[in-house]
Parts: C-alpha cells; sequence; structure tokens
C-alpha cells in the first residue's frame, strides 16, 4: 500500500514516498510525512503501520543522537547507520519484529559521496543506485532501470522520481494523491515538494 | 597514617584519595618500560624486554605488545595476567561495534570502554583495581594516527609521546626535550629512552 522509493544522484539522493496514512477501509490522514530525518545528513523513508513506523524510526534517531553526544560530536557514516538499523530489525525479528520496509538515503560528509539502502521488514540489506519498496516497485523499477545512470544531477533525479510518481497515480489500483519528495545531499536534508503539508493540523 | 583507608579499594581516605589505585600504579613502576612516540605518519611503540630466568621457553609471542583489531595495537606495563583479562575486553569490543556498525571502531571509544572497565573496580564490588598500565595505538578516519596511555584508575589521556613501567619518570623528561626538535629521528629518540 505505502509507496516508499529512492534515487542516488551524484553527490546525493532522493527520497520519496506517499503521504496516505489508512487502514481497512478507512483513510487517517493524506499528509503525512514517511520520510523521517535520521541524522543531519541521513534520512529513512518507511514503509509499514504508523506504530511500526513512528517507534522504529524514533528509536534509532535517538540512537544516533545519543552516540553523537556520546562521543563528542563524532557522526556515524551512511553505511554505519544502515548497519546499525539493520542490526536492530534483525535482533527484534525473533522478539517482536517491527513490520517496517526502508529506504535508506544519506551523505558520508567525511569520504564525500551518497549512498542508499534498501531495508525490508526481514532485515535484509542492499545498498542500491535505486530501488522501491511494496507494489511500488512493480510500477517504478523499469523505470528506473531505463533512465538511470552513473553521474545523474539532482534535477535528471528528481524527474525520474516524478516520472514513477506519474506512474503510479495512472496505472496503481490504490489512489495516492499526495507524495512528498526530500533530497539529502552535503547540505543536509531537504523537502523538495509535497502534496500536502505535513504540518497542517 | 593511610592505614586505616587504604584496604578498601573503593573507599576514599580523608585526603581525597583512592590508596588501592595509587598502589597500583606503584606495582607497575616495576615493571618492564614501554614508551610510545606519535609520528604524523605513524606510532612507534616498543618496550623492555625483560629475561627472568635462562630456562623459560622462547616466548612465540610478546608479552608486552598485542593487537587489540587491524587497526589498533597496545603495550602493557603490570601485572600480565591482570592485562590479559582487560585485552580480552578490547579486543571483544572492537568486534562487537565491527559487528554493529559494520565499520572499524574511533580508537578513543576503544580506549574508552577498557577504561569505563577499569573504573568499576575502583567504585564498587569489592575487588582490586587492575595493575596493568596501557599505551594504546591505532589509526582511524577521525583522528589519523593516535596514542593514548591509561592507568588502573580508569583515567586516559592522548599522547605525543609517552611513557609507563620502570623509569617512566626520566623517559618523559627526556622525551620533553627531544620531542619536536627533530621529528624524523624518532628511532634517536627511541633509543635515548631505552637509556
Amino acid at each position: 500500500m505505502d509507496t516508499v522509493f529512492g534515487v542516488e544522484f551524484d553527490g546525493g539522493v532522493i527520497l520519496a514516498s506517499d503521504q496516505t496514512n489508512a487502514r481497512s477501509i478507512l483513510t487517517y490522514q493524506t499528509n503525512l510525512d514517511k520520510i523521517t530525518e535520521l541524522s543531519s545528513h541521513s534520512a529513512m523513508g518507511i514503509s509499514g503501520p504508523n506504530a511500526d513506523l513512528v517507534n522504529f524510526s524514533e528509536y534509532i534517531s535517538k540512537n544516533l543522537a545519543l552516540y553523537e553526544l556520546s562521543n563528542d560530536g563524532l557522526k556515524l557514516s551512511p553505511h554505519a547507520q544502515a548497519n546499525f538499523c539493520r542490526g536492530e530489525l534483525a535482533t527484534a525479528l525473533r522478539k517482536g519484529p517491527y513490520q517496517v520496509n526502508i529506504m535508506l538515503g544519506g551523505y558520508d560528509t567525511v569520504k564525500g559521496e551518497a549512498s542508499l539502502y534498501w531495508m525490508d521488514y526481514l532485515a535484509a540489506l542492499a545498498k542500491v543506485n535505486y530501488g522501491a519498496q511494496g507494489y511500488a516497485s512493480s510500477f517504478c523499477l523499469s523505470i528506473m532501470d531505463r533512465d538511470w545512470k552513473e553521474g545523474l544531477t539532482c534535477d535528471e533525479a528528481v524527474g525520474i522520481v516524478e516520472k514513477c510518481i506519474k506512474e503510479l497515480q495512472v496505472r496503481f489500483l490504490i489512489a495516492q494523491p499526495n507524495f512528498i519528495i526530500k533530497v539529502v545531499d552535503k547540505d543536509g536534508v531537504r523537502t523538495l515538494k509535497f502534496g500536502a503539508d505535513p504540518a497542517d493540523n | 597514617m593511610a592505614r586505616r583507608y587504604d584496604s578498601s579499594t573503593t573507599t576514599f581516605s580523608p585526603e581525597g584519595r583512592l590508596h588501592q589505585v595509587e598502589y597500583a600504579i606503584e606495582a607497575i613502576n616495576n615493571a618492564g618500560t614501554c614508551v610510545g612516540i606519535l609520528a604524523k605518519d605513524g606510532v612507534v611503540m616498543a618496550s623492555e624486554k625483560k629475561v627472568t630466568s635462562s630456562l623459560l621457553a622462547p616466548a612465540k609471542s610478546s608479552e608486552k605488545t598485542y593487537k587489540l583489531c587491524q587497526h589498533a595495537a597496545c603495550n602493557v606495563a603490570g601485572l600480565t595476567a591482570d592485562a590479559n583479562i582487560l585485552i580480552d575486553q578490547a579486543r571483544l569490543r572492537a568486534g562487537r561495534y565491527a559487528y554493529q556498525y559494520c565499520e572499524a571502531i574511533p580508537v578513543e571509544q576503544l580506549v574508552e570502554h577498557v577504561c569505563n572497565y577499569k573504573q568499576a573496580y575502583t567504585q564498587y564490588g569489592g575487588l582490586r583495581p587492575f595493575g596493568v598500565a596501557f599505551l594504546f595505538a591505532g589509526y582511524d578516519t577521525h583522528y589519523g594516527f593516535q596514542l593514548y596511555q591509561s592507568d588502573p584508575s580508569g583515567n586516559y589521556s592522548g599522547w605525543k609521546a609517552t611513557v609507563i613501567g620502570a623509569n617512566n619518570q626520566a623517559g618523559k623528561s627526556f622525551l620533553k626535550n627531544e620531542y619536536g626538535a627533530k621529528k624524523e629521528d624518532e628511532d634517536e629518540k627511541m633509543k635515548g629512552c631505552e637509556e
């Protein structure tokens, strides 16, 4: 149901997700922001039940903040963050699993490179150039397969993302009128576009 | 004067001292010397090899230098048996960090972990402190090459050059004069220290 996907470009990552919060036959909200900022230069697009989404993302982001406080401002690289995240999912898997599927995008300020990770609820982790979680993968991967190339600019990557969104809105059974798009690059995490303002209450 | 307050590790004396910790440091001052010097492209460490008996089988491995992980090692001065416990702790910590983050542990975090472990023996449990001082040397992408010294109290600090074990005071004064004078001649300084 949830759409979460991401595309890496030269110097950053675009993350996109739909903004619908629904269960069974009810739509609770249409302006949910499913892409949470993990640290200054990383963010996670999460699909799954809202409880797990919030619980897991807050658990990870607060632990990352604790690391920075405990270690004199030292930041964990996106690679380390992704592996930490995966480790937590793996540990919880045979106790009380988080039913979350994730696209984690980050910019490593030390190495000066971006990275995107695909992670599913079984704690499988893969570093990818582009990826999608859920039903969205059936619609978006073929577009990304064709259009992605090494050395994309931010605008070109956003172009691919918008192509994917259009495809979903035409062909996906479940109507997802609103999408939120964020970019992670050397300047941090910022929102590029949204269908509905998450701050609206 | 110190008699009443020196047998329990976890009690302060009226002067605000932990005598057991100080006695542990004394024990190390009788141990084989270790020198560590930080250079811009590495860390050099040297230790005194004490030959106690000609009957001793030739050692297959060092009783002074230990590898903790791919990017860090330490030199020991003091009770070898105590050191073994702490080296196990350090290796476990480095391994567990790599397991959790798939990355090399920053050297200072490794040192701090060992030191926190030592500190516990100065505050609870009623067990004596570890009679070991360490020189930790390592490399990470955050601070490059680093040299740390730690003692039984659980305190640690980063050094450009330092000495532990027997004659460490004399060694440190020597280094104070020599370090920075002619940075290229690390070997010369090492030799000077050994004397």
